[in-house]
């Protein structure tokens, strides 16, 4: 099992979401964040002085899938992310030992 | 019901004919009128000036509604419910104020000296009134108190996020009671500027450059905002938290100010009065629209964006500026009027900024500056008045609002201090002053 973790354009949230349903994923944690990568910031005016946002507002997906999925879950989240500009995110992969599901006490795939 | 309603309406309205009918006899052809006739049109002239003053006077109560919400929207979220606190209370003081000393300091027995009578406004029993008053006595106190607290809501969004609020209110009990009736009474109590010939139909200067010189001196003594401007001379925006509340506020006060500029007439009892308050309501409503469109397009060429809080400000200005003369001006000029007043705010928001003056909500270009503009173009339009009295009325009023102001500031802040601690600056006013946070439900709502 894998957590498939997502940083994306806050309005591409929904595109991916129908993605990784089609998938076969029945779950997923969003986070508004904010940061900064390449994109870098920007700079806005407010009552005639500049200022710099250094962090843009961004959304976080987690998503624990089973390891057969792994590969297929990013390439969703990918190609239903990619606006091809600059800020598009990232997607993280990192382990997961253990899932619990609290209403039934199911564990791991049985879980997920 | 509604047949019953219907019948309501037809009465009135033949009620209102019959009154028209005699207030044309009035104006018209007093030599053919009957006695009778006299006595109803002295009623209706009453009545009508009467209720001028209930409308209009509500009208510009509720631009206390229109401060609270443009300074809630200015203001950063953790310090929202010390803004809107401020502005009720503030609200309330001056109308205790103005009954107890302010309204007989400003109207009573100045005959062309400096300040009326130090007692409280009293008012005959309601039978007791007769046509010769020519409007209801405490319909003129609600009218003139509503003026007076209007001054103290421009204070509080100059000096916002960074003041103590017992200090604050001690200042505007005392602005409201003493300052602003004393250079009230100098003009509208018939004081040595009224004789002089000074003309300021509304308040552009007695009521918004007053205000505006209580916000300056305070801005001045009390400093900016911690985080406002940097070391090394930067400036660093603190945006608001509301634009739709600060837009909300904006057109709250546009509205009031029909009542403020439009009842300023003092009466609705001739066909004269009801045209002039019908003038005003257009050149007001023009000159407004000129300050935004004005302060839009200046905003565009020098910033490439047009900000909304200018646009907002423009509005404001436009309005300030065609106060002292909204009248007189022909249609043209009552835009130019407004729109200088919107091109007023672009150039002296970051001006005042260059000084490290922090005014949050802008409330000094608005309202001290776009009010000296407003008076100092009246003789443009009226008759009888001069730059040089305009001059002397601007600066003399000025001056004692700028130092005696100065004065009460600086003795607030040697005796109980004005600003908040830096921790509490930083945490918010809501949290530690007030107790109640705006926004509670937000995560974000105790950030800078």
């Amino acid at each position: 099992m894998k957590i498939v973790m997502a940083v994306i354009k806050p309005f591409k949230l929904e595109e991916v979401r129908d993605a990784l349903t089609a998938l076969g994923v029945h779950g997923l944690t969003v986070t508004e964040v904010k940061g900064y990568g390449r994109q870098k910031g920007h700079t806005e005016i407010y009552r005639g002085a500049e200022y710099a946002v250094s962090f843009l507002p961004k959304i976080k997906i987690e998503v624990a899938v089973p390891a057969d999925l792994v590969a297929s879950a990013i390439e969703a989240i990918a190609n239903a992310a990619r606006t091809g500009q600059i800020g598009d995110g990232k997607i993280f992969v990192v382990p997961l030992e253990k899932a619990v599901r609290i209403r039934t006490g199911e564990t791991d795939g049985d879980a997920l | 019901m509604i047949p019953s309603i219907l019948t309501k309406a037809a009465a009135s309205t033949l009620a209102l004919v019959v009154l028209a009918t005699a207030a044309v006899a009035q104006d018209a052809a007093p030599e053919a009128a009957e006695a009778v006739e006299y006595a109803v049109a002295g009623d209706t002239a009453f009545v009508f000036n009467t209720l001028l003053f209930l409308i209009g006077g509500f009208l510009v109560m509720w631009m206390a509604a229109g401060f609270a919400m443009l300074e809630a929207g200015m203001v950063r979220s953790k310090n929202v419910s010390m803004q809107c606190l401020k502005n009720i209370g503030l609200y309330s003081i001056a109308g205790l104020m103005f009954w107890v000393v302010g309204y007989n300091l400003m109207y009573d027995g100045v005959d062309g000296g400096f300040f009326g009578s130090f007692t409280p406004k009293s008012i005959p029993a309601p039978d007791a009134e007769v046509a010769g008053d020519g409007y209801a006595a405490a319909s003129d106190w609600f009218f003139q108190m509503v003026f007076c607290a209007t001054t103290a809501s421009i204070v509080s969004g100059t000096i916002a996020e960074r003041t103590k609020m017992w200090p604050f209110f001690i200042f505007v009990a005392v602005l409201t009671g003493i300052i602003y009736p004393i250079t009230g009474s100098w003009q509208w109590g018939a004081g040595w500027l009224y004789e002089m010939g000074f003309s300021d139909f509304a308040g552009s200067t007695l009521v918004h450059s007053v205000g505006g010189w209580a916000a300056l001196a305070g801005a001045l003594i009390i400093g900016a905002r911690t985080d406002k401007y940097t070391a090394d001379g930067k400036v660093m925006p603190l945006p608001g938290s509301s634009m739709p509340l600060a837009t909300l506020g904006t057109f709250i006060l546009w509205l009031g100010w029909f009542g403020f500029n439009g009842a300023s007439q003092l009466a609705l009892g001739t066909i004269s009065d009801a045209s002039a308050v019908a003038k005003i309501f257009m050149n007001t409503n023009l000159a407004a629209a000129a300050g935004v469109v004005a302060a839009m397009i200046l905003c565009q060429i020098v910033y490439k964006k047009v900000d909304l809080t200018i646009a907002l400000n423009g509005a404001l200005a436009g309005l300030v500026s065609i106060t002292a003369g909204p009248l007189d001006p022909s249609v043209p000029l009552a835009i130019l009027i407004g729109a200088v007043g919107g091109a007023i705010v672009v150039f002296a928001v970051p001006l005042l900024d260059k000084l490290k003056i922090d005014d949050v909500v802008g409330a000094i270009p608005v309202h001290l500056l776009a009010g000296i503009w407003g008076t100092m173009v009246v003789p443009l339009s009226t008759e009888g008045t001069s730059f040089v009295t305009q001059l002397i009325g601007v600066v003399s009023i000025g001056a004692f609002a700028f130092v005696a102001s100065g004065i009460v500031w600086y003795v607030l802040k040697m005796a109980t201090g004005l600003r908040v601690s830096k921790e509490e600056e930083m945490a918010g006013l809501d949290k530690l002053e007030v107790g109640v946070e705006a926004y509670p439900e937000f995560a974000g709502a105790g950030r800078a």
